[in-house]
C-alpha cells in the first residue's frame, strides 16, 4: 500500500481530450479542401446546428442504453410525436408565429416546445411501463416490442393527422441569416446551437454536480451495485426514460422547424443517425454523444459538399473508423 | 449471543441450476463468521441471496428477526446490510469521493468516519479526486470496503476481500477488518485466504455442493488439520 502523507497535494484527474480534438481537427482539415472560407464557415455552422439537434434527440437514448441496457428502437416515435404535438399549438397561433416580433414568436414557440416535451415524456412513461418493463434484460424482445411500438405510433399519427405532410414554417423573426462579411449564418441554426449547448450544459451539471447525476452515472456502470447501496434504481430508470423521451420530443420540434415540415415517418432517417451517434459516442456517455453528434453532422455536411456520392455511406465509414480506434466508442462508460 | 442473521432451508436456482440446496446458517451478533469452501460450493451465491441480488426459490432469511427473503435489494441495504462483492464493483467513472458520497446514502460524509477510514487506507485520501477506475486492484478493494463502512451497518457481507492482492495490502485489510470487528460489527466473510480466516474468524461455516457441511468455532477448525483436509481438501497452512 502506498504510504502517503495527509498533506500531499491531490493529483489532478487525467482528462481524455483526444475525442474533443477530433471535430476540431476535422474542421481544420477541411478548410483547404473546401477552399472558400465563407463556404467553410456556412458548412461548419450548419454542422454545429445539425449536430446540436441530433445531440438533443440522442442524449436520452444513450442514457437509456447505458443505464437501463434497453435497446429502444422506438425512440423515433417520441421525435415524431413531439413534432406533431407542437403543431397543435403553432397552427392556431399562426398569426403570432408570422408576426415580425421575436418575443411574440417565442411566446408561442416556447409553450409548443414545452407541451411537446410533456406529451413525449408522458408517452415515455406509458411505453416504459407497458412495453419495456416486461422485457427488461431480453434484448431480442426489446427490439421486437419497441419496433412494434414505433409502427403503432406512426400509424396512429397517420390516423389522427392524415398521411399528408404538414407544413411547419419557421417563425418570421427566425427566418433569414446573420451576415458577417461575406458569411451568412441562418438565424435558426444559431438558435439550435444555443438550445443544444444549453441542454448539454444542463445535463452535464445534473450528471456531475448532483447526487441524482452521480446515481445515473453509477447506474450506467453497475446497476446492481447501486441497488446494493440502497437506491431504488427502477424509479431512476423511469425518470431517465421519461427525460430521454421528452428531449426526443424537443428535438422533434426543432428538427421539424429546421425542415419546415412534419410527417409521421420523419424520424426514420434520423433514427439511423441517432444510433450511429450513440454507438460512436460510447453507450451511456453524454460527452461522447455530444462529440459524436457534431462529428456525424460534420461528416454529413462537409462530405455532402466535397464528395456528394459518399454522403450516403459517410456516417457508416465514420462509425467504422471510430470503432476501429476505440471499439467501445469515444468514451467507454459501460462494459457492454 | 443472539443471532443477527438466520437462513433456514434456503434454496436458490440460477436458470436451471440448483445452486443452494437447503442452507441453514446463523450469524451471531457482533461476531465474524467465516464462510469457507471450495470454488463453486455456493459461497458467493449465499451472499447474493441474502442481499436479494438473486431471489431465494424457497426457505426463510431473517435479519434481526425480520423476514427479508422477499425484500428487494435496496430495502435490504436500507435495513443496514453492507455488501462488498468479489468483483469490488467500484464505480470506475466516478471519483473516490463520489463513490463514498453515494455510499453515504442519507446525508453528507461524516468527517470523523472518513478520518478513521483514511487511517487504514491513506491511498484513498491521496486519490480522493481521482477516478476509481485509475486505482490499483488493492486500492479498489480498499474503496469497496470503505464504501461499505462509511456509515454504520448492522451486518457486513464481504466476498473474498483479499483475492489477488499483494501480501502488504492483505495485512492492511486484515487490520482494518479487525478494527471493524472490535467496534462490534457483525460480519459474514467469504475468504479463501486461510491466514486471514484464522486471524479474523470467530465462527466458521464450511460449504460444499450448495449445503453447509460443517459449523463450529474457527479456532477449533484451525487446530484440526485432518478436519481441514477432509472439509477443504487441503490444510489451512497449505492455503496461505
Amino acid at each position: 500500500m502506498t504510504d502517503l502523507a495527509a498533506t500531499d497535494p491531490l493529483p489532478k484527474p487525467k482528462r481524455d481530450i483526444a475525442p474533443v480534438l477530433l471535430p476540431i481537427a476535422l474542421a481544420l482539415l477541411t478548410i483547404p479542401l473546401i477552399g472558400s472560407t465563407s463556404s467553410w464557415l456556412t458548412l461548419t455552422a450548419a454542422s454545429l446546428a445539425m449536430g446540436m439537434m441530433i445531440f438533443i434527440m440522442a442524449s436520452g437514448l444513450t442514457l437509456v442504453f447505458g443505464l437501463m441496457d434497453v435497446l429502444n428502437f422506438g425512440h423515433g416515435a417520441f421525435i415524431a410525436v413531439g413534432a406533431y404535438v407542437a403543431t397543435l399549438v403553432l397552427a392556431p397561433f399562426a398569426a403570432s408565429i408570422q408576426a415580425d416580433s421575436l418575443w411574440m414568436n417565442l411566446a408561442v414557440l416556447a409553450p409548443a416546445a414545452l407541451l411537446s416535451m410533456a406529451v413525449s415524456g408522458a408517452l415515455g412513461l406509458v411505453v416504459e411501463r407497458v412495453l419495456i418493463l416486461p422485457v427488461y434484460g431480453q434484448h431480442l424482445k426489446q427490439i421486437l416490442m419497441t419496433t412494434g411500438g414505433l409502427i403503432v405510433a406512426e400509424q396512429t399519427l397517420y390516423a389522427l393527422w392524415g398521411p399528408q405532410i404538414i407544413p411547419m414554417p419557421l417563425p418570421a423573426s427566425l427566418r433569414g441569416s446573420f451576415i458577417l462579411g461575406d458569411v451568412a449564418i441562418a438565424k435558426y441554426r444559431v438558435l439550435a446551437m444555443l438550445i443544444g449547448l444549453a441542454v448539454f450544459i444542463a445535463i452535464q451539471l445534473v450528471l456531475n454536480r448532483t447526487k441524482l447525476g452521480l446515481l445515473i452515472r453509477a447506474g450506467v456502470e453497475n446497476r446492481e451495485m447501486v441497488e446494493a447501496l440502497g437506491y431504488r434504481i427502477r424509479r431512476l430508470f423511469l425518470g431517465v426514460f421519461m427525460t430521454g423521451s421528452a428531449l426526443a420530443g424537443l428535438g422533434g420540434v426543432m428538427w421539424a422547424l429546421y425542415r419546415e415540415q412534419v410527417h409521421a415517418s420523419m424520424s426514420d432517417d434520423l433514427t439511423v443517425l441517432i444510433f450511429i451517434v450513440v454507438i460512436i459516442g460510447g453507450l451511456g456517455s453524454i460527452g461522447g454523444c455530444f462529440i459524436g453528434a457534431i462529428l456525424v453532422a460534420m461528416v454529413a455536411n462537409y462530405g455532402g459538399f466535397l464528395v456528394p456520392k459518399l454522403a450516403l455511406v459517410s456516417n457508416i465509414l465514420l462509425m467504422v473508423a471510430i470503432l476501429m480506434w476505440r471499439p467501445r466508442g469515444l468514451y467507454a462508460v459501460t462494459s457492454r | 449471543m443472539s443471532d443477527l442473521l438466520k437462513l433456514s432451508g434456503v434454496h436458490t436456482h440460477i436458470g436451471r441450476y440448483h445452486i443452494l440446496q437447503g442452507i441453514d446458517l446463523a450469524v451471531p451478533q457482533g461476531q465474524v463468521t467465516m464462510l469457507l469452501g471450495r470454488n463453486g460450493a455456493g459461497k458467493t451465491t449465499t451472499l447474493r441471496t441474502i442481499m436479494g441480488l438473486w431471489q431465494a426459490s424457497s426457505g426463510e432469511i431473517s435479519l434481526a428477526g425480520m423476514r427479508i427473503e422477499s425484500c428487494a435489494t435496496p430495502d435490504i441495504a436500507r435495513l443496514g446490510v453492507g455488501y462488498v462483492p468479489e468483483s469490488m464493483a467500484v464505480f470506475s467513472d466516478l471519483t473516490v469521493k463520489e463513490n463514498l458520497v453515494l455510499a453515504a446514502r442519507d446525508g453528507p460524509l461524516d468527517d470523523t468516519q472518513l478520518d478513521w477510514i483514511f487511517g487504514f487506507f491513506p491511498a484513498l485520501r491521496r486519490f480522493w479526486l481521482s477516478r476509481a477506475g485509475s486505482l490499483s486492484g488493492g486500492q479498489k478493494q480498499m474503496l469497496s470496503i470503505a464504501r461499505a463502512i462509511i456509515e454504520p451497518r448492522k451486518l457486513l457481507l464481504i466476498d473474498e476481500p483479499t483475492k489477488g492482492l499483494a501480501p502488504a495490502i492483505v495485512m492492511a485489510l486484515i487490520e482494518c477488518l479487525k478494527e471493524i470487528k472490535r467496534k462490534g460489527a457483525t460480519i459474514l466473510l467469504v475468504e479463501q485466504n486461510f491466514f486471514a480466516a484464522r486471524e479474523l474468524g470467530d465462527n466458521v461455516l464450511v460449504m460444499d455442493n450448495g449445503t453447509i457441511v460443517h459449523r463450529g468455532e474457527m479456532a477449533a477448525l484451525a487446530a484440526d488439520v485432518p478436519l481441514q483436509e477432509r472439509l477443504l481438501g487441503l490444510s489451512l497452512e497449505a492455503h496461505q
